[in-house]
């Protein structure tokens, strides 16, 4: 009753002894122990994850007491794995565990933000004017618009309403849509597959308004071109279980333990096992520990370490002795026995492109597709054959496109490796070298520019005249500077010769002690030859964030091909960067991009995007002619890189959007004005220049992006390569851009693209952020929406780490005013169906859209590049030029057509990588799943989808990997074109259904699915390229096959058509400024290396108070302790980094882990915690991307061919950022910039409507 | 006018603080166990505590002790005992000055420690550092009586207050007069004494009722507490 009372027990017994009285037992109160208990103490545990785009996707316990989730704990329910194999728990790290500390912060946002200015604006304009046309009187008036735009990044938020905010944004799309066209309504917003229904909520409503989703694999970086080069795989890779089954592991620029931390103890398993493993990265990091050996690889490098290791393995294992398996796998799974035209040029050889059928006369009876016929030299019949399994046969014909080793006609064959041993002659061929480019932190050696060495050929007959063929074998290994005995040259016979690319030469450059290559390729190989395979090579992003990673990429890709891992258990390659496996894929894009009301939907690559548009192109340093090969085939290579992205975009191989100058709302009123389909009135109008693609003037008004919505994404603080030009010229606020652009330097201009003296400073007219937490990029929105946090909403997870499918469940509803993305999406459609009518109907929107990847438009141009812009082609859409669509937008119904599933998926079904199947019965299903709509109009009798979870049921309805119905129905579809039956697959499964409270009950495995190249069976893990070796699936490549030769004409002209050591570009950042500034302290210019840190998941948990704590507390760079000895820099002194892109400062850790020449800064560290203002630009000290801008590379444009056409986030132009060098010093000042601004705004006084009256201030 | 403060300072304030002392306490006890406690600051920082701590308490409980005794002991005992006023006086003045300056040594670095140890000054309450400052306001009053008392060594002036002390206690009417002209120096380390009584229940002295002395009576070394409900043995 009373503690105190309850203590009055004076007539109780006392205390007995006992033991002799050495102990004694009390008979106090013993409630104070239930504080303890208390502590862990809920009311209930819900199931979710984390969002992070951290690949964990690790399955959490989420603990709710009293309505307020209190802490998470890792779940342990996963389904067990086959005997003799670790499980998968426990999953999580100390970041995940964080997390609830997100929802009751300080940093949480509450309520509907908005720039008081703008909103001041819309309340004046809209007394008296309709919603449009407020927006209109605001953004028509510069010095409106530059009121508030101006101001972005510098505080100055109020709250509003929903219904406010909602108006304000469905205005503002109403208006630009009607004024300028939906597809200058961007939206951003990455990795789907870390929270599918929030993606798609944003993604849907912008496909319903035809406004453009970006892509983000590519921008981030994280996308391999080398992927879907040689594979035609954006990226496919072995879940972590996988790495138990592995004999050999190197760990190539990946940071498992701390990267992949709950992945990692399947590596310490493995090594328990008995792996053996490699570690090579330059610094000392956290893998390290793990290693057998450590190769500390000079930065930049690894090409050349590749290179070098590649040719220890041809040397050993395939020319002085041949492994039967190797050569089997080679002549099977590569193109390595297809065959190669010797072109003739300045009277030398060079190797050109792949001989096709159409080259013979009679097209080796090849009637449909000859040209996409690869064709190889039979053994048995001597005679040349077009194999199965080139691209092809994948269209326009069924049944042959498959890997088994036979002809067109079904006779059996073995091609011929090389031609060796009969040989027409060994021919003088040159290949490119790269090595001797001048570079200021880089060693060369001194070897020509072309390598010219002896290869075995054979003359043919073709159609025009004999001419000479090599194999891409004999190529292959002429290219590694290999010595056969055909004497010549650039080859080696022993490994200490210096020559590339052997060990001793690659000592040179890389720094790494020739017997550590030697001994690693050699056990690496053997590995493989006693396993079949089982040798794997981990890489993280590190190595892809250089300009010519493809480099890095191929030369351990061909490591693991001569080897034979790809596609075997334990083996193969594993690039583990973002979360991009979206295992339900086909099940959700039609939710995501609105395919079952219209397709195609817009999007974009970003990287050529915010190129563009934040004109970074205006401050171009690389020049074409660096990157030229010196054995480029004669061809257009003059201009700036932008003028290549131009090239590409008129010719359909790369997405346009804005596309034309002109609105695409008035297109097909114009083409039925002229009497014409709207493809052939775009094509004529381009051609007569009457219309004009967008790309070819990005900073003319016409073609801004004009609004753009930011969700699930840290855009400005984490991701935006060239941060600062993306303050200047997209948002157009203060900004620490130090370098000139081309005008002011007077250096030469591109040719594509118009030139404008006045850069435009804030392209966009509105800058939407949803998030739960105010980052970067919320402070520099205009409009910040609070959204759910992962413990408050429904949704679904998946990762290529695991084969799980897990959920995102409700812990407690949105706190304060929180929806989630799901809802917000659904009450800005709503707004827009409501205000939009004020100018828009019924629209056709004519939809430009490149040539894609795995459909029939992928084999545009077979032989050659022509362009109609020069006059050498007519625009073909679809073919030469984009593909042009009519798609039908009803803006008054956006809303209702939002909430229900729309009638294309009946009509037309559903399909994913060039497979097609029916959805009949699955919509069936959802009618009654969902329930059907009920009301009046335009969607009655659909099935619903008015819940996150409707959402949910959707995609797992309709994805192979969550329905074995659907699962027998793709294998069935694949098999059509195979000819091979696949169904075996999945038919044990066809009664499966995976539904969203099922895996709220436990985490449940996919099922296997065509969509992805690996199976999740009781027999093995998840490993890629496992169906293309073992069910005989080609690569959906050229030739079918694993590419190692890249003979299109752009690859040939950039010296990538075979691997190559290529040594990092020269930025030139660092000259123009290093002594413009001075502050008295000296100065270090290192390498500026930014990897994924510790103590957050890119930007997120930066801001988090106990991974705060954890860490330094803000950002650091780490520097070496010889270079910060150098400059008088001691640990956790404040340092500034800059260069011509901008500057950023942070506390310097000084470690003997980091390598000479070279700093680190984990990437995406917040600057809203602890960072100061910047002595080199005034502002506050800027992020990461602050010194970074991006570089385009001409031959990740290439599109239309085969495996090298667009695909959203498969393949384009990527973020690469990691050739930049920065200058380092101790600041003088450290000044925190706390003063408000001098010019304060009036407070808010126009009430809005439906609000309190309150009169409201903002400080700047 | 005059009459009245005083007699409301000493003659009612004085059951005002005991009133909330007492029941302050009790409620705190019972409603809020956890804030139950000293407050130690140890686990932030060692420095200045071992020997501010330890000054201070030794120092503190001396005195207390010293005033306990000789406020609430019957004058009679001590003319029983023999104890003269004069010698009862000169015990006061020594016995408690060698306390107080350890006291004051302590509470001293406490009061530094707490001010300007930013780890300290961060995680203290307001309460945290008033009662401390008053306390040290209080003892410098306390020290500072030393002097007044050594110009009437005859203990006269000690009895006024001990028979008002005990006035207080056994709820004798019209006790305030009898301090009514003592050195004002006096009175103000009376009326702040029962302010730390009024504030008492309110800052960490609470940790006071808790001093662990039972400890020191304590029989044997293993220490069993029983299930509660108590089951009956069988």
């Amino acid at each position: 009753m009373s503690h105190f009372l309850d203590r009055l027990t004076f007539f109780n017994r006392g205390d007995e002894p006992f033991s002799d009285g050495h102990g004694i037992l009390t008979h106090e109160d013993r409630r104070w122990e239930d504080g303890y208990r208390k502590r862990w103490q809920h009311d209930k545990i819900v199931r979710s994850t984390h969002g992070a785009n951290c690949t964990g996707s690790c399955s959490w316990k989420i603990y709710v007491k009293g309505g307020i989730v209190t802490w998470e704990t890792q779940q342990t329910d996963y389904p067990r794995t086959r005997p003799e194999l670790p499980n998968h728990e426990p999953r999580g790290c100390s970041r995940g565990a964080s997390y609830s500390w997100y929802l009751y912060s300080g940093n949480r946002v509450k309520y509907p933000l908005v720039r008081s200015r703008l909103l001041k604006l819309w309340r004046e304009a809209r007394v008296v004017r309709t919603p449009v046309a407020a927006w209109a009187s605001i953004v028509e008036e510069p010095a409106k618009r530059e009121a508030y735009v101006s101001k972005r990044g510098l505080g100055g938020f109020v709250r509003a309403t929903w219904d406010e905010v909602t108006e304000i944004i469905a205005a503002a799309n109403a208006y630009t849509v009607k004024k300028h066209g939906p597809d200058r309504v961007i939206g951003f917003s990455p990795i789907p597959a870390m929270s599918m229904v929030s993606y798609a909520a944003g993604s849907r409503y912008l496909s319903l308004l035809g406004g453009v989703c970006m892509s983000f694999y590519d921008w981030y970086c994280d996308l391999p071109p080398a992927s879907p080069q040689t594979w035609g795989e954006q990226t496919d890779v072995p879940e972590s279980a996988d790495w138990y089954n592995s004999g050999f592991l190197i760990l190539w620029g990946s940071n498992v333990p701390q990267t992949r931390t709950p992945d990692a103890h399947f590596y310490t398993e493995a090594r328990y096992r008995g792996a053996k493993s490699v570690v090579i990265c330059p610094d000392y990091s956290e893998a390290s520990k793990f290693a057998d050996l450590w190769i500390s690889v000079k930065q930049g490098t690894d090409a050349a370490l590749a290179m070098a290791m590649g040719h220890v393995i041809l040397r050993e294992f395939h020319i002085d002795r041949q492994v039967p398996y190797f050569g089997d796998y080679v002549r099977q799974y590569t193109d390595m026995p297809m065959l190669v035209e010797l072109v003739k040029q300045n009277g030398r050889l060079v190797p050109g492109r792949l001989l096709r059928a159409s080259d013979f006369t009679g097209d080796l009876g090849e009637t449909n597709n000859p040209e996409w016929k690869t064709v190889a030299f039979d053994e048995a019949s001597k005679s040349i054959v077009a194999p199965r399994g080139s691209v092809g046969f994948r269209w326009g014909e069924k049944g042959k496109w498959n890997l088994e080793e036979k002809k067109s006609d079904g006779e059996a064959t073995k091609l011929q490796l090389s031609f060796a041993d009969d040989r027409d002659e060994l021919a003088d061929v040159d290949f490119p070298y790269f090595g001797n480019r001048e570079h200021d932190h880089f060693a060369g050696t001194d070897h020509p520019s072309v390598l010219t060495r002896k290869v075995p050929a054979k003359l043919v007959a073709l159609k025009d005249g004999e001419k000479l063929v090599a194999t891409v074998y004999d190529l292959f290994v002429a290219n590694y500077g290999i010595d056969r005995g055909f004497g010549g040259a650039h080859v080696a016979k022993s490994y200490d010769e210096n020559v590339p690319y052997t060990p001793a030469w690659a000592e040179k450059i890389t720094g790494v002690p020739r017997d550590q290559i030697i001994t690693t390729a050699r056990e690496f190989a053997l590995n493989a030859e006693k396993t079949k395979g089982r040798s794997m090579i981990i890489i993280g992003a590190a190595m892809n964030h250089w300009y010519h990673c493809d480099m890095n990429y191929r030369g351990a890709i061909n490591m693991l091909v001569m080897c034979g891992c790809v596609g075997q258990s334990g083996g193969g390659w594993s690039h583990y960067v973002g979360q991009e496996k979206l295992r339900p894929q086909s099940g959700w894009l039609p939710l995501a991009f609105g395919l079952d009301w219209g397709r195609p939907p817009r999007q974009q690559n970003s990287t050529s995007f915010f190129y563009a548009h934040t004109d970074q192109w205006r401050y171009e340093t690389v020049g074409v002619e660096e990157i030229l090969s010196p054995t480029a085939p004669a061809g257009p290579w003059d201009g700036a890189l932008i003028d290549y992205n131009v090239r590409a975009e008129r010719m359909g191989w790369l997405p346009s959007a804005p596309q034309l100058r002109q609105n695409p709302l008035d297109l097909a009123a114009k083409a039925q004005a002229a009497g014409l389909e709207p493809k052939d009135y775009v094509s004529k109008g381009l051609k007569s220049g009457e219309l004009q693609m967008a790309c070819e003037d990005p900073d003319h008004p016409d073609n801004w992006p004009r609004n753009m919505f930011v969700w699930r994404s840290n855009l400005l603080g984490s991701s935006g390569k060239g941060h600062e030009y993306f303050l200047k010229h997209l948002l157009g606020t203060t900004h620490g851009v130090q370098g000139k652009d081309l005008g002011e330097t007077g250096k030469k201009k591109p040719k594509e693209v118009a030139w404008h003296d006045d850069a435009p400073k804030g392209k966009l007219d509105l800058l939407v952020t949803l998030d739960f937490r105010m980052s970067t990029t919320c402070v520099y929105s205009d409009i910040v929406l609070p959204t759910a946090t992962w413990y408050e909403k429904n949704d679904l997870n998946t990762s290529d780490m695991h084969p799980f499918i897990h959920p995102l469940t409700s812990a407690v509803d949105p706190v304060w005013e929180a929806k989630s993305d799901w809802e917000i999406y659904k009450a800005i459609a709503k707004a827009f169906s409501r205000v939009s009518p004020e100018v828009l109907g019924v629209e056709k929107d004519v939809v430009m859209t490149p040539i894609q990847h795995d459909s029939p438009g992928e084999i545009a141009q077979a032989l050659d590049v022509k362009e109609w812009k020069k006059g050498e082609i007519d625009p073909i859409p679809g073919k030469t030029m984009p593909a042009v669509t009519v798609v039908e937008r009803d803006y008054p119904n956006l809303y209702k057509r939002f909430t229900a599933l729309g009638p294309l998926m009946q009509k037309l079904g559903n399909g994913v990588k060039g497979m097609a199947w029916n959805t009949e019965h699955e919509v069936e299903l959802l009618k009654r799943l969902n329930g059907e709509v009920t009301e009046e109009g335009a969607t009655k009798g659909l099935a619903r989808i008015d819940t996150d979870i409707d959402a949910t049921e959707v995609i797992l309805s309709l994805a192979p990997e969550t329905n074995g119905e659907v699962a027998v129905k793709a294998w069935d579809a694949l098999g059509k074109t195979t000819g091979l039956d696949h169904t075996h697959l999945a038919i044990p499964k066809e009664d499966e259904k995976i539904r969203f409270r099922d895996v709220v009950a436990q985490p449940r495995k996919i099922i296997s699915a065509p969509t992805w190249s690996g199976l999740e069976s009781e027999k093995v893990c998840y490993n890629a390229g496992y169906t293309n070796v073992h069910e005989l699936i080609p690569w959906r490549t050229l030739s079918g096959r694993q590419q190692l030769y890249q003979d299109h004409l752009w690859m040939r002209a950039f010296g990538e058509a075979l691997c190559v050591y290529r040594p990092p570009v020269d930025l030139k950042a660092v000259k123009p400024v290093i002594d413009t500034k001075p502050n008295g302290e000296k100065q270090i210019v290192l390498n500026f290396i930014t990897p994924h840190q510790k103590w957050g998941i890119h930007s997120t948990y930066t801001d988090n108070l106990l991974m705060l704590t954890l860490s330094r507390g803000g950002p650091i760079v780490w520097i070496s302790e010889n270079d910060a000895k150098k400059v008088g820099i001691a640990d956790n002194d404040w340092i500034e980094a800059y260069n011509s892109n901008g500057a950023l400062v942070a506390r310097a850790v000084v470690s003997q882990r980091v390598k000479d020449g070279m700093c680190m800064m984990y990437h995406a560290q917040e600057k809203i915690v602890n960072v100061p203002g910047s002595e080199v630009t005034g502002q506050r000290g800027g992020i990461h991307n602050s010194v970074t801008r991006v570089v385009v590379k001409p031959t990740h444009m290439i599109g239309g061919y085969a495996q090298q056409a667009y695909g959203f986030n498969y393949y384009g132009t990527i973020g690469t950022n990691r050739d930049e060098f920065v200058i380092i010093r101790k600041m003088k000042t450290v000044d925190w910039l706390d003063k408000p601004t001098a010019d304060q705004p009036e407070p808010l006084t126009v009430a809005p409507k439906n609000a309190p009256e309150t009169k409201l201030e903002a400080a700047e | 006018m005059r009459d009245m403060i005083n007699h409301i300072v000493f003659g009612w304030y004085p059951y005002l603080c005991l009133t909330v002392f007492l029941l302050g306490s009790l409620v705190r006890f019972d409603r809020e166990q956890y804030t139950w406690r000293s407050g130690s600051s140890q686990l932030l920082r060692r420095k200045q505590l071992t020997w501010g701590s330890n000054l201070f308490h030794v120092g503190i409980l001396l005195i207390f002790a010293g005033h306990l005794v000789g406020l609430l002991t019957p004058i009679w005992v001590f003319d029983t005992l023999g104890i003269s006023h004069t010698f009862k006086q000169w015990m006061a003045i020594g016995i408690g000055g060698v306390a107080g300056v350890a006291c004051f040594v302590g509470i001293t670095l406490l009061v530094h420690r707490r001010l300007f140890d930013a780890r300290i000054r961060t995680t203290s309450s307001f309460g945290d550092i008033a009662i401390l400052l008053i306390l040290y306001a209080q003892l410098i009053l306390g020290l500072g009586t030393i002097y007044v008392s050594l110009h009437h060594l005859d203990g006269h002036e000690m009895v006024k207050f001990m028979t008002w002390a005990q006035g207080i206690l056994t709820l004798q009417p019209g006790v305030s007069a009898l301090i009514a002209d003592v050195h004002p120096i006096f009175k103000a380390h009376l009326f702040l004494g029962m302010t730390i009584f009024l504030l008492f229940p309110f800052t960490r002295l609470v940790h006071i009722w808790s001093a662990p002395v039972w400890y020191l009576g304590r029989r044997g070394y293993q220490v069993v507490r029983t299930r509660r409900p108590m089951i009956p043995a069988e």
